[in-house]
């Protein structure tokens, strides 16, 4: 009997993974079949859309004039973005990079790439999760607060928007982000349905999690897979760094973070287990530098003691190597849940803390939104079990979902990019 | 001793404890040690104590920094440097130089960088090295218009230097150190370059008779096209520890580029 349920359920699951399978594009043919490989290669150049290059400009803004940023972040008190704009009229597209991305990083590149030889305007943002956006434009210097993040992100778009008025004529807002700026995007499209301020006609969530406390655990627990464990952090770290500099005269950006290590990596022929374990550390980067941000924004003594100043010329000696131990949940149960819970007038449970961050939280307004895209990835592996499932019930017809690509490893791929481009609307130039 | 002597003498009666005072400002007051206020420092949630392994020695740490105070300082100054005068001046040579133009004296430095490798390679005895430079600098340098044409881009380009050629025949790095405008260095690869860029001021004194002004035409020249294929932006990399982290690169990158 039990032998039988347990075949019915197989049954069940192989018809259900076959049914699934079938609102795939049969024709997609995104070469790299592994998720982990994908994420590190990403799309082969020959395969990428070519688009002309863009001159994309870069400039600073302050967005709380009274804020005093730390000393030893001193370089850090302005927010910077990059912006292209058309000559003629025309839509306005914001991009929101991903977890520790910064506005000029390769992915928010290549988007701007796309959507200005699309004949948009392009503002180009930075995550508010790097330290720039911490220090200089987060309301309370601890990010990762879905709405928070979303209420910071509104204001540096209101305040750019203003600084161009007299230079540029929109004729429409748009807003599209990968990864976690995807989770941004779609908080900012709910902000926005109630401030009215954009009004977006579009928004595009590209790979974004689901959960992000989930999709934190699964990349923290990605550099458990380091040869010899976590014991073997500090050998397996000084082996990275040395293999970086093997190609690192080849790179053409010095940016320590995801793109950087992955572009770096994908010309040598690791393991799946060490593919994992590097995107854990890439994430791992992100994640220190946030940490070490929000603490010293905070002085909330969570790896430097609070009364401990560090200035401008400062040695911070082993607080590096401290937050490089640390991971997402460790900043979230240490430091994020007791900082907000302390700031709520009624304390609420871990579990509701975490029920806050997903796009479960405004599943609502996601679902009956018309202008609300999403394009994910069947193997994305931020994603926990539930998380395809989720998005294809709640944005139905308005989610496209590949059947491979990694996480963002596709992004760049050309069918990948003129469906980018159509959801947002198709403005003329692209073929 | 007896050549310093009466040089020593004319010296203004000031000069010794000005001189003092700078070498002060310079190293003694560069203290980077965090301070502590009111009392012993707290213990934080993670404090390094319990997260770090006291046993292990990273890579990094091996890292000789004594002046780091002058360091961290000297890396600011080349941060504004860069922000208000060098970055500035590669835009304007960008908009004003016609493409071809540009790739023309990049290869035309490149070529003149190529001596240097080629000297230090036979320095080092490297049989190979020496042959592909000379190669590369004979066929660049003649039909290839004085280096402005790559024609031997075939042949594999080494960078070679008198801080490899020191650190080949077992010469340590010595103190890391950040140079005004060139950035992380060390001492031996700070002197390396010295005895470089000497080397190529002596050549071309025996090549070509330029005035000063000419020199200095060419020096910034050079200057902002090697700047121009830099990427690097000061404090850009997104993390809090990015004085560490260049140190670190910048130190392993050369301990490889001794054993290539």
């Amino acid at each position: 009997m039990l032998k039988f349920a347990r075949l019915l359920v197989t049954g069940l699951a192989v018809c259900l993974a076959v049914a699934a399978r079938g609102q795939d594009d049969p024709a997609y043919a995104f070469p790299i079949q592994d998720k982990f490989r994908a994420t590190v290669v990403g799309t082969p150049e020959k395969l990428q859309k070519l688009f002309p290059p863009v001159v994309v400009h870069e400039d600073r803004l302050t967005v709380f004039p009274q804020r005093h940023a730390p000393n030893y972040l001193w370089y850090e008190a302005q927010l910077r973005y990059s912006y292209a704009f058309q000559d003629q009229p025309a839509p306005l597209i914001f991009l929101i990079a991903g977890t520790g991305g910064a506005h000029n990083g390769m992915r928010n590149l290549a988007l701007a790439r796309a959507f200005y030889n699309a004949g948009f305007h392009v503002v180009s943002l930075s995550s508010p999760t790097l330290p720039n956006f911490i220090v200089a434009a987060s309301s309370t210097g601890v990010p990762g607060d879905a709405v928070g993040d979303a209420q910071d992100l509104y204001r540096v778009m209101e305040r750019i928007r203003e600084r161009y008025r007299r230079r540029i004529e929109v004729t429409g807002y748009y807003l599209t982000g990968y990864s976690l700026g995807g989770f941004n995007a779609a908080f900012v499209a709910w902000l926005d349905q109630q401030r009215r301020a954009f009004d977006f006609r579009r928004v595009l969530l590209i790979n974004p999690p689901v959960n992000l406390y989930e999709s934190m655990s699964i990349l923290d627990r990605m550099l458990e897979s380091i040869p010899g464990g976590m014991d073997n952090f500090h050998s397996y770290y000084d082996e990275i760094v040395r293999e970086f500099n093997v190609l690192y005269s080849t790179a053409d950006r010095l940016e320590f973070g995801e793109e950087f290590l992955y572009s770096v990596f994908s010309q040598l022929q690791p393991r799946d287990d060490e593919l994992a374990a590097l995107i854990g550390l890439s994430f791992r980067f992100s994640a220190a530098n946030l940490m070490f941000a929000a603490d010293l924004m905070t002085n909330y003594g969570f790896i430097k003691p609070s009364n401990v100043h560090i200035g401008r010329f400062s040695d911070p000696g082993d607080y590096a190597k401290v937050a490089m131990r640390l991971g997402f949940t460790d900043y979230f149960h240490r430091f994020f849940y007791p900082f907000y819970n302390a700031r709520l007038e009624r304390p609420i449970s871990r579990e509701a803390m975490i029920g806050r961050m997903s796009l479960a939280r405004i599943a609502g307004f996601l679902h009956d939104s018309d202008r609300i895209f999403v394009m994910h990835n069947r193997d994305d592996l931020i994603l926990g079990d539930s998380g395809i499932g989720f998005i294809t019930r709640v944005f139905g017809e308005r989610a496209k979902i590949y059947p491979n690509g990694g996480h963002l490893g596709n992004m760049q791929y050309v069918v990948n990019v003129r469906d980018m481009l159509r959801l947002m609307g198709e403005l003329g130039k692209w073929r | 001793m007896a050549l310093s002597a009466p040089k020593a003498a004319v010296a203004p009666a000031w000069w010794r404890p000005v001189a003092l005072l700078c070498l002060g400002l310079l190293l003694g007051a560069c203290s980077t040690t965090p301070v502590t206020r009111n009392g012993p420092a707290e213990t934080p949630v993670f404090p390094a104590e319990r997260v770090l392994d006291p046993g292990v020695v990273y890579e990094s740490d091996r890292i000789w920094d004594p002046f780091e105070g002058f360091n961290r300082r000297m890396y600011q100054f080349n941060y504004y440097f860069d922000r208000y005068v060098f970055l500035p001046g590669v835009d304007l040579y960008r908009r004003v130089t016609p493409r071809p133009l540009q790739q023309g004296l990049h290869n035309f430095f490149l070529n003149l960088s190529d001596v240097t490798t080629l000297l230090n390679s036979v320095l080092q005895l490297d049989l190979k090295k020496t042959l592909d430079t000379s190669t590369r600098l004979m066929v660049n340098s003649t039909m290839g218009l004085l280096g402005f044409i790559d024609l031997a881009s075939d042949v594999p380009r080494k960078e070679e230097d008198f801080g490899q050629t020191l650190g080949y025949w077992g010469v340590g790095p010595g103190p890391y150190l950040v140079l005004p405008i060139l950035g992380p260095s060390s001492l031996r690869d700070a002197g390396g370059y010295s005895v470089d860029w000497s080397t190529r001021w002596l050549l071309w004194q025996q090549t070509a008779d330029l005035e000063l002004y000419q020199s200095w035409t060419r020096d910034t020249l050079s200057a902002v096209d090697q700047r121009a294929h830099i990427a690097f932006r000061y404090y850009e990399t997104g993390s809090p520890f990015e004085y560490e982290l260049v140190r670190t690169l910048y130190s392993t990158k050369r301990k490889l580029d001794i054993q290539r």
